[in-house]
């Protein structure tokens, strides 16, 4: 089926005329069409505009020699700006906001010939770990367990995350503050990597905390990671922390030997209470790099117990004063008052959920005159601390490997009284991100209800390729065949 | 003699210090590509990081930078090879982003100083605590539409450097003088026009009062004062308030207050409890901003001469007086005027006739020296005149008005008037003779001892030659013929 089919072999597919763009994007609208209703991952489609530009690759690929990803289809996270396409950061305050540019990640994609199916769901200016928080409803998970509840998919890039392992595009872009892409592509059983900080550039794409986010891909291959990546990757003069680096052959890294890459094993990712279900699953990992030809290592994080804490002081912070632009004066939703602050309660009362607004009062506080040097300086130095960590680590092994996630997806509903246990779920996911390296999730196995479960690879600064390498290997060792319970032309 | 206000239990000393905001010259915005001309039509010099859109993001625009580092060399300071861009954030609707993107902890440039100078004072030199680089706000305008306000981003991220002073000046005469010596320099600089009526130079002024030997007591900001005469006014009225205040027993609280020209007073904005909490933190959109020695340095090679190594040039070179030179170098356009000028000639005439006739003919015709209907060359060739004795120094003042009036140069003038100075002795001698002979009993009363008679026939030869004679000449000729005949 043309929807089970990964970016690599589609895009061989393509190029032997086996199918044509127009049918490989059809396949997939459909899916949307008979899916999207229950999953509730895209918030808009655009499928004239998908038929049109499947067309003109199939074109393209009549005339010969094209760019890597013509017709790939692929499903957009609703924080990337598209050009003429609303973009809602799954919130209400953009109202019905239509970005007169196209994000530098979506331009570099459309340049590689990509085909955009449309905008899809995220939990609101991509807060959160379960994607229950977006304005345009929960997305639900395409995977199931025995007694029916209805499964998250993980956040914020959940929709990114459903739709591909439905079958309802071929790979999407995510983005990732302090998991978003990880956690999600480990709930339903698909990779994800998020690069180094600075590897993608940000600009277009709505912030969150910018000295965290980072946009990466969500594939159903490691391959097809690499693939997006390459695309998507880049140096952007118009982003003042994007890299100017040469973005290396990430493919060809997937095929790379392992002999001699030492891995460290970080015995701070072992909590008290680890579900065994992950401790064994991280144990396979493990036998399976020493297969493969890995030296393993353990290795010590001793500041990995802050990472939380400290993110939860650092984002919001940031995402405090990057949502202050969302006031109803210039764009988005607007609603009136008798004065200028009254317009600003109003439209941010309205427009806000509970939890933007939790964390824009959170990142106020630690902001706030009085408390500054004791939250936000405090968790800054404590940000360093970590990438010591990690730079010490990483004299003595090339890549790390943890679980992903401290447990298998959770039904919607669940964990969602309390805030910090929810915050709980990126414990393993936020140390990368406050240390900006790169980290990739790559499904591993299943648990006892059939969920898949995620290994979690991190690398060096810029070494997305060991990343990648590491990853492919453990792919390819686990044989993860599992597949979800929803997806296009199989479940309805 | 320092400046003291007198209160009813005594004199108060004033402390002044002063924020600066100057409008970079620059051809785009801070950290956006759009244009920056003033008087645009509203909304039309906006893009879409200046206006806050999703996703947009702030670079660096390096040509800022350079006009900073060129504002702290000319101000002596000390320029910081590593600075950094801070968030204060805060809710405008003229401010697109919910922050203003500032230096708050790390500026480019440190400590510096300005030296200044005015008619009866003694030169002084006043600190300069800091200079950062901001961005400018929009403009809200509340008297366009009965119920709603509108908003012009055309300033919005335009760039400013905010120049902060020490508490140093003890008047407003020296906080008027540190403000024009400031618009000098930046205007020699090229780096802010220094326009106070177009808002690209505003000064936020931080007043106190003490008693002499006293430290510091509470100050008051009065804000976005925009003339250097407001800025004078505004500090007596608000001292003279604050030693109100003390002298009844009060307490001066810290707070922004306003000038109001109109009627003469300050008036509370906000008070400290009402003050914003900005929330400073560093902007994670853009990296610490680093630059080179080298750069600096080349910076620092490319500086034009400024108006004290100026000042003190003329001085030396010209022999002119330093409060003369002062006024000469206090704009650019006057000082090339006057080099022209005294280019090759006396000094101290040129900076005479500039300061003096020029300058009040300018005066008179509400123009600039750049529209001067006398050009520095004419006036040149008119000293000149004057020097080889072709015309007098009284006729050389007709012949400027003339000057003044058709803009012609000074040689054609004289010879088409024929004001050519009469160095003809015959001539002379005989209007010498014509004038003692009409005035035989004022003659004869010289003679009888009244000197001062001698002026009398000075002016009679004079205008009997048409004020052409050689000046030295008929008083020789007059002497002699006065002597002759006792």
């Amino acid at each position: 089926m043309l929807t089970d089919l990964s970016i690599a072999g589609a895009a061989e597919g393509l190029r032997r005329r086996e199918f044509s763009a127009v049918e490989l994007v059809d396949a997939h609208l459909d899916g949307i069409e008979a899916l999207n209703g229950r999953l509730n991952a895209y918030i808009t489609v655009v499928a004239d505009q998908a038929r049109a530009a499947a067309r003109q690759a199939d074109g393209a690929l009549a005339g010969g020699d094209v760019p890597v990803l013509t017709g790939i289809p692929l499903a957009i996270k609703d924080l990337f700006c598209t050009q003429g396409v609303r973009t809602t950061a799954a919130s209400r305050i953009l109202g019905n906001f239509i970005p007169p540019y196209e994000s530098t990640v979506t331009a570099n994609l459309l340049r590689e010939g990509a085909v955009f199916l449309g905008k899809v769901n995220l939990d609101e200016f991509a807060m959160g770990s379960s994607n229950a928080t977006s304005a345009f409803g929960p997305v639900v998970s395409p995977w199931t367990r025995g007694d029916g509840a209805s499964l998250v998919p993980g956040g914020s890039s959940g929709g990114s995350a459903a739709a591909v392992a439905a079958g309802l595009a071929m790979g999407a872009t995510g983005t990732d503050t302090g998991g978003s892409i990880r956690q999600p592509a480990a709930f339903t059983g698909i990779a994800g990597i998020k690069p180094t900080y600075g590897r993608c550039s940000r600009w277009g794409t709505i912030a969150f905390a910018s000295s965290l986010d980072q946009a990466g891909p969500l594939a159903r291959s490691v391959e097809d990671c690499a693939i997006l990546l390459g695309a998507m990757a880049g140096y952007d003069p118009k982003d003042s922390t994007s890299a100017d680096r040469a973005v290396p052959d990430y493919r060809s890294a997937c095929t790379r030997s392992l002999r001699g890459v030492r891995i460290g094993i970080p015995k701070e990712y072992r909590p008290e209470g680890l579900s065994p279900e992950i401790e064994a699953m991280w144990e396979s990992g493990i036998a399976w790099l020493r297969e493969a030809g890995c030296e393993i290592v353990d290795v010590s994080l001793p500041h990995t117990k802050y990472g939380l804490a400290t993110y939860y002081i650092v984002a919001p912070a940031e995402a405090s004063s990057n949502l202050a632009r969302y006031d109803g004066v210039r764009f988005g939703e607007r609603v009136a008052g008798a004065t200028l602050d009254e317009l600003y309660e109003n439209t941010r009362a309205a427009g806000f959920g509970a939890e933007v607004q939790r964390r824009v009062l959170i990142g106020t506080y630690v902001l706030s005159s009085g408390y500054y040097d004791a939250y936000y300086l405090r968790a800054q130095k404590v940000r360093a601390l970590i990438l010591r960590d990690f730079t010490e680590a990483f004299e003595k092994v090339d890549a790390l490997l943890t679980p992903t996630a401290p447990s298998a997806a959770f039904a919607l509903g669940e964990k969602m009284d309390d805030p910090v246990q929810m915050y709980l779920n990126d414990i393993f996911t936020v140390p990368a991100s406050m240390a900006g390296v790169p980290a990739m999730s790559v499904p591993a196995a299943v648990d006892a209800k059939g969920l898949p479960l995620g290994l979690q690879v991190i690398g060096r600064p810029w070494d997305e390729e060991g990343v990648l390498a590491v990853s492919a290997a453990i792919e390819r060792a686990a044989g993860f065949a599992a597949r979800p319970t929803l997806r296009a032309g199989v479940g309805a | 003699m320092s400046y003291v206000i007198e209160g009813r239990t005594g004199p108060w000393e004033i402390v002044v210090g002063l924020e600066v905001h100057a409008q970079v010259v620059s051809q785009a915005k801070l950290f956006s590509g759009a244009a920056t001309a003033f008087g645009a039509e509203p909304n039309t010099q906006v893009s879409f990081v200046d206006a806050g859109f999703p996703g947009m993001l702030p670079v660096i625009n390096e040509y800022c930078v350079a006009q900073a580092v060129r504002t702290g060399l000319g101000l002596e300071a000390q320029i910081n090879l590593v600075s950094r861009f801070d968030r204060k954030n805060y809710f405008y609707a003229d401010l697109p982003n919910g922050y203003q993107i500032s230096q708050f902890e790390q500026p480019i440039v440190g400590t510096g100083k300005i030296l200044i100078e005015a008619p009866g004072m003694e030169s002084r030199e006043i600190g300069i605590t800091r200079l950062h680089l901001e961005q400018d706000a929009g403009k809200s305008m509340h008297d366009q539409d009965p119920t709603r306000s509108m908003i012009d981003l055309n300033r919005a991220g335009v760039a400013l450097m905010e120049i902060v002073s020490e508490p140093d000046m003890r008047s407003p005469q020296e906080a008027a003088a540190y403000l024009r010596k400031l618009r000098t320099i930046l205007r020699y600089l090229g780096t802010c026009d220094g326009n106070m009526e177009e808002g690209s130079m505003r000064a936020d002024v931080n007043v106190s009062v003490r008693r002499a030997g006293e430290g510091y007591r509470t100050r008051c900001e009065i804000k976005n004062v925009n003339s250097i005469r407001f800025v004078s006014q505004a500090i007596e009225v608000e001292a003279t308030r604050q030693v109100a205040v003390w002298e009844d027993g009060g307490v001066v609280d810290q707070e922004t207050r306003l000038y109001d020209p109109q009627r003469g007073e300050t008036r509370s904005l906000r008070t400290k409890e009402d003050a914003h909490d900005y929330r400073y933190f560093p902007d994670p959109d853009l990296q610490p901003l680093v630059i080179s020695k080298d750069w600096v340095d080349g910076l620092r090679a490319e500086l034009p001469e400024l108006p004290d190594a100026k000042r003190d040039r003329f001085v030396a070179q010209f022999g002119i007086a330093p409060y003369d030179a002062s006024v000469l170098v206090a704009e650019q356009a006057n000082a090339a005027y006057f080099e022209t000028v005294a280019a090759g000639r006396n000094g101290k005439l040129a900076a005479a006739w500039v300061t003096g006739e020029l300058f009040a003919a300018l005066n008179r015709l509400g123009v600039g020296i750049e529209a001067s209907p006398v050009k520095a060359a004419d006036l040149g060739a008119l000293l000149d005149l004057i020097a080889d004795q072709t015309i007098n120094g009284r006729i050389a003042k007709d012949v400027f008005e003339d000057m003044v009036e058709t803009g012609r140069p000074p040689g054609e003038i004289v010879a088409s008037r024929g004001l050519r100075q009469v160095t003809d002795t015959g001539a002379i001698d005989t209007a010498v003779a014509t004038v003692l002979a009409a005035n035989g009993d004022k003659v004869a009363e010289y003679r009888g001892g009244k000197d001062k008679l001698f002026g009398f026939f000075v002016g009679q030869v004079m205008k009997a030659m048409a004020g052409k004679g050689n000046p030295a000449l008929v008083n020789e000729a007059l002497v002699r013929a006065l002597a002759e005949n006792v």
